[in-house]
């Protein structure tokens, strides 16, 4: 066999299930390594979620003794807080771990290295993974103690919720990221505005009936709509609606298709245009 | 001087020993044209330097080798692979420092090898870790953030880096360029030693006439995106009547013609 054969072999060492799982595990290793040396960073992901946990909680005591509505299911603001804030910190957890190789001007090591842009973009759905649980965990134990209301009694359709919304936050965090790919750092103030655009036609806290006709017809092409009327649907009517979950499902599909090709997309114009070496200052 | 290979012109032996190959290689942004038509090969267990002034396309070329840059138009392989195809199957091997790339700032010496071992599949990372620390003399480092070290420091810990995976092809941009004059010439010792054990290929920006005079075997020379001149340091230095390699980069990059005249195109490529 040539040297030049033996060369073809050993990269053939690194393709495979074993070798894109230790990329992915080194980058996710890398940002736990992060968090690990800055405490602020673990901080400020407990902090907003159990700030709204605390808020939204008296909100809901007051509302108990003031509206029927609430009062017919004393969970149901405290649910869609804390779902909401998954699919917030979902998007918030993928877009930080973006970022935070941009901030280090660290793209260019990872781009000049064997991680394929699909391998970076696994890890860094474990990453925001790894952050929504952070953030949203202390906060739901906080409701047990303080509210009396138990978030996990929802039971198996609360994980079908957690994932749907934690799905679409990935692909809207895919596509925050693509868009500073393709303009730079300044597009990062995206990653905190984007999700608030969807939260008005996402009938959080209330029915998607309460919106106009031609925007209930926006709302439902989204995924969030089936899962926070799913979610009011075990709570009011103790019913699981499978039908809005499969109708959840099928547009996160659409949805994270997309993120992915345009984040993809994306990175495929930054190595055309130079951009690789660029983005972050 | 190293002891090996010897300092034939190495294009005489860029067939199945070739490494590096770029092929009619042109990048442009635009109306601008920031490399054209440059082809060259790299033969295994040599030293490549691409030379020139600031904006010759140093960078560019060696971004394009990379895969980090698509060319306009061209060919790139890398131990075989088409670079716009296959490069992720060529990287395990391969490896880079950069000015322009930085280490994450807040992981300790430790931690940030440790990544890089792990991304690039290093079998065995903490002896790989502990052999670099050893051999590059961070053992006392290892603990300390990246952002706390001073230049010179940071510059060995990013050949560490570069080495992590022990690569066949290693691009290097400005590798001594912060540090002092006794531990440069320790680096560039390092380096030769390396290349004489392991057979790398590596293809090196400076702007250091001595280092590239003493580590390369082939340089070329770029201006305005082209390669003008090219061959081992002591022929261009003959070549052009001067005493160094320095007064030969003067001379091309203020566009003066050498004592034969000699500027015609010799960067195509030698198979």
């Amino acid at each position: 066999m040539s040297r030049l054969a033996d060369d073809r072999t050993a990269a053939a060492i690194g393709r495979g299930p074993r070798a894109t799982l230790g990329r992915i595990g080194a980058i996710v290793l890398r940002h736990v390594y992060l968090m690990r040396t800055s405490w602020p960073r673990v901080f400020e992901l407990m902090y907003w979620p159990t700030i709204q946990m605390i808020l939204w909680g008296f909100i809901t005591r007051f509302f108990m003794q003031h509206s029927s509505y609430v009062a017919q299911a004393a969970g149901v603001l405290i649910a869609a807080v804390l779902l909401w804030d998954v699919l917030f910190r979902g998007q918030l957890g993928f877009s930080l771990s973006f970022l935070e190789e941009i901030w280090s001007r660290n793209l260019g090591n990872l781009a000049v290295s064997p991680l394929t842009p699909s391998e970076f973009l696994a890890a860094l759905t474990v990453m925001s993974l790894l952050r929504t649980l952070i953030g949203v965990l202390p906060a739901a134990g906080l409701a047990i103690v303080f509210y009396e209301y138990n978030v996990f009694a929802l039971g198996l359709p609360l994980v079908a919720f957690f994932s749907l919304l934690l799905v679409f936050g990935w692909a809207i965090g895919m596509m925050v990221s693509a868009l500073v790919l393709r303009v730079g750092q300044g597009a990062e103030s995206v990653a905190w505005l984007a999700i608030f655009l969807l939260a008005p036609v996402s009938a959080i806290y209330y029915p998607v009936t309460t919106l106009p006709g031609w925007l209930q017809s926006v709302s439902w092409l989204l995924p969030t709509t089936p899962v926070f009327e799913g979610m009011r649907a075990i709570l009011i009517d103790g019913t699981v609606r499978w039908d809005l979950l499969a109708r959840a499902l099928a547009a996160d599909a659409v949805y994270l298709a997309a993120g992915a090709g345009l984040f993809l997309y994306s990175f495929h114009v930054a190595r055309k245009r130079g951009l690789l070496l660029q983005v972050g200052e | 001087m190293p002891a090996s290979p010897a300092r034939s012109d190495p294009t005489d032996r860029a067939t199945a020993d070739t490494v590096i190959r770029a092929d009619a290689l042109s990048k442009r942004f635009g109306t601008v044209t920031a490399v054209d038509d440059v082809s060259f090969a790299v033969p295994r267990g040599t030293t490549m330097a691409l030379l020139g002034a600031n904006g010759a396309g140093k960078t560019t070329t060696i971004a394009m080798l990379l895969g980090l840059l698509l060319p306009t138009s061209g060919r790139v392989e890398v131990l075989g692979f088409d670079m716009i195809r296959e490069r992720h199957r060529a990287m395990p091997q391969v490896n880079f420092s950069s000015p322009y790339v930085d280490l994450p700032r807040r992981l300790t010496v430790k931690q940030t090898l440790g990544f890089f071992a792990r991304l690039y599949g290093v079998p065995d990372v903490r002896r790989r870790v502990a052999d670099l620390a050893h051999e590059l003399e961070l053992g006392a480092l290892l603990t300390r953030s990246v952002g706390s070290l001073s230049a010179g420091q940071k510059t060995r810990v990013a050949l560490a880096k570069a080495l992590i995976n022990a690569p066949k092809v290693l691009f290097l941009d400005e590798p001594t360029a912060s540090l002092d004059p006794d531990t440069g010439d320790w680096m560039r010792s390092y380096l030769e030693a390396y290349q004489r054990d392991s057979g790398c290929a590596i293809l090196l920006a400076s702007h250091n006439m001595a280092e590239v005079e003493r580590l390369c075997h082939d340089v070329a020379m770029m201006r305005a995106g082209e390669i003008v001149d090219r061959g081992p340091p002591a022929q261009l230095i003959a070549r052009y009547g001067r005493v160094n390699l320095e007064e030969v980069f003067l001379d091309i990059a203020r566009a003066r013609n050498g004592a034969d005249g000699a500027s015609e195109r010799p960067g195509a490529l030698v198979s």
